[in-house]
């Protein structure tokens, strides 16, 4: 569904990624794991067209969409939920939904979408009319969540939805996460928190300053000496 | 009862002030740049309204109708041309430019069409008084006032109602994130330079006709009464600006009925001294919080 090859991005002249190649295939989670820094959300805003790569080619459904407008990209169906939520927090939830549908103008579709998204989430039935900038951490981790889907992705890019986030909370978000996966939208999954991103993902990439240092399925990582030392915490 | 026909005079006044207001705060929310050239598409809409008038024969509303067209299109290049390249540059270097888009405008309309004023004819609205409980109150300042609620109404309605609107809060609150629901950045900083000068362009036509003298200059006074006025609301704040900018001119109107006339210009940029010491986020402004 989305092969990365040979990608290098630079911020001016210091280089965040370097060669890298990975694919996600349609239905999985993806999950890419690294300390901070190593240039994971970089990756995904490359994908999503924030950053523009300067060598490398991005390919999505057979189409190459690298150096493509943020917008056109949101169009072909990939959805970027940004590190730290970045929720329009002067709007209402609703108003955030809508913005989320902005590219549609199907509005049978997008009311049902955010049936969907109530669903998912009841809580922003709740606080519908509310202020977004006065809802709790997780809320507004939701609502970037829900927001995201109404632009109704085939491919979800999810950026440390566990950050700063309650453990309770935490939890719930990867339990929407995999439902979210098992309707039939494909994810590729940044996350410090490497052990909760493998017990959810079919696949994991280790990413080490700017590089691919380590890739294969979730159980294998899991398993692996070299990841138990560096990410989970384990001797 | 010559104090309530000075409140009147405020009221207009400060209606003017408004809508050039809200073009500065506009631009500011969304590219966070004081566009000092904005006052002089407020001079370029008074003269379109002008010529249309004295020249196309029209009426005031086609006229105020076409200024405001012609200072849409106008804000428009003046962004493509002068602002766009500068987006990603230093806040001084594009505030640098702005001045000199600013004297571009005022002396190409001089080299163009000579520096000399001109005086819109006194008949294009009808200039009766109406007596409201025995205070005289000509019907152009009411008229100007109902123009300048009619636009303000309109504009709230394009910003909270209209998909555009909602992409220009969107755009002014966090552009990155914007891009990642689908808005296309450009279009919507074009739209808002394009409402931002229509309002100008309109106030500009009113002013001529309530004032009478337009010249090539008259925009740099009002420019920067209006910018007082949207710093005195709150910059970025769209309902500051409104309310910031008929304060000022009822503050400016209340100096001149107790006898200080002189003082009228000098008293709002007291004001803006007085409100970056005291209260530099401005009436309607807030400190934004961020939650983890």
């Amino acid at each position: 569904m989305l092969k990365v090859k040979n990608v290098n991005v630079f911020y001016g002249n210091i280089q965040a990624i370097r060669d890298v190649s990975l694919e996600v295939n349609e239905g999985e989670i993806v999950t890419l794991i690294g300390a901070n820094g190593a240039g994971k959300s970089t990756l995904l805003k490359t994908v999503s067209g924030l950053l523009k790569p300067k060598q490398g080619q991005i390919v999505y459904e057979g189409k190459t969409i690298n150096g493509k407008a943020a917008q056109t990209i949101v169009k072909q169906g990939i959805s970027h939920v940004p590190e730290g939520r970045r929720i329009f927090a002067n709007m209402s939830v609703e108003e955030n939904l809508e913005l989320g549908a902005f590219l549609r103008k199907d509005k049978a579709g997008i009311r049902e979408d955010m049936e969907k998204v109530y669903e998912l989430f009841p809580r922003l039935l709740e606080r519908l009319k509310q202020q977004a900038g006065t809802l709790s951490g997780g809320e507004q981790q939701m609502l970037a969540m829900g927001r995201a889907l109404m632009a109704r992705p085939r491919l979800l890019l999810l950026d440390e939805p566990s950050m700063g986030l309650a453990p309770l909370l935490v939890k719930t978000i990867f339990r929407i996460i995999e439902e979210i996966n098992k309707t039939g939208t494909t994810i590729l999954l940044v996350e410090q928190n490497a052990n909760l991103a493998l017990s959810i993902a079919h696949r994991a990439y280790v990413v080490e300053t700017g590089r691919i240092v380590l890739s294969g399925s979730a159980e294998e990582l899991t398993a692996s000496e070299q990841v138990k030392m560096a990410y989970l915490g384990g001797h | 009862m010559e104090f309530v026909q000075q409140l009147v005079n405020g009221i207009s006044l400060g209606s003017i002030y408004a809508l050039i207001a809200l073009g500065y705060t506009m631009v500011y929310g969304i590219v966070k740049l004081i566009n000092f050239a904005h006052g002089d598409v407020f001079m370029v809409g008074a003269f379109v309204g002008f010529y249309a008038i004295t020249i196309l024969d029209m009426s005031f509303f086609p006229a105020l109708i076409l200024a405001m067209v012609v200072c849409a299109l106008f804000g428009i290049l003046v962004e493509r041309i002068a602002y766009k390249p500068l987006r990603n540059a230093t806040r001084i270097a594009a505030l640098i430019t702005a001045i000199g888009v600013s004297l571009l405008i005022e002396y190409g309309v001089i080299y163009f069409r000579g520096a000399q004023p001109e005086a819109y004819p006194g008949d294009v609205l009808p200039t009766s008084s109406i007596d409201i409980f025995g205070v005289a109150i000509s019907s152009q300042s009411l008229f100007i006032l109902t123009i300048s609620i009619v636009l303000m109404v309109i504009l709230q309605f394009i910003v909270h109602k209209t998909k555009i609107g909602k992409a220009m809060r969107a755009v002014s609150f966090d552009a990155e994130a914007a891009r990642l629901m689908g808005i296309n950045v450009d279009n919507t900083i074009s739209a808002t330079f394009a409402i931002g000068s229509a309002l100008a362009g309109a106030a500009g036509v009113i002013f001529g006709t309530y004032y009478i003298k337009i010249e090539p200059l008259m925009g740099v006074l009002p420019g920067l009464k209006a910018f007082v006025a949207a710093v005195l609301g709150g910059i970025g704040i769209i309902p500051g600006a409104m309310v910031g900018g008929l304060l000022l001119g009822l503050i400016e109107s209340l100096v001149s009925a107790f006898g200080y006339s002189l003082w009228r210009d000098a008293v709002a940029f007291v004001v803006l001294i007085l409100i970056l010491i005291f209260l530099p986020s401005g009436l309607f402004g807030k400190n934004r919080r961020e939650k983890v």
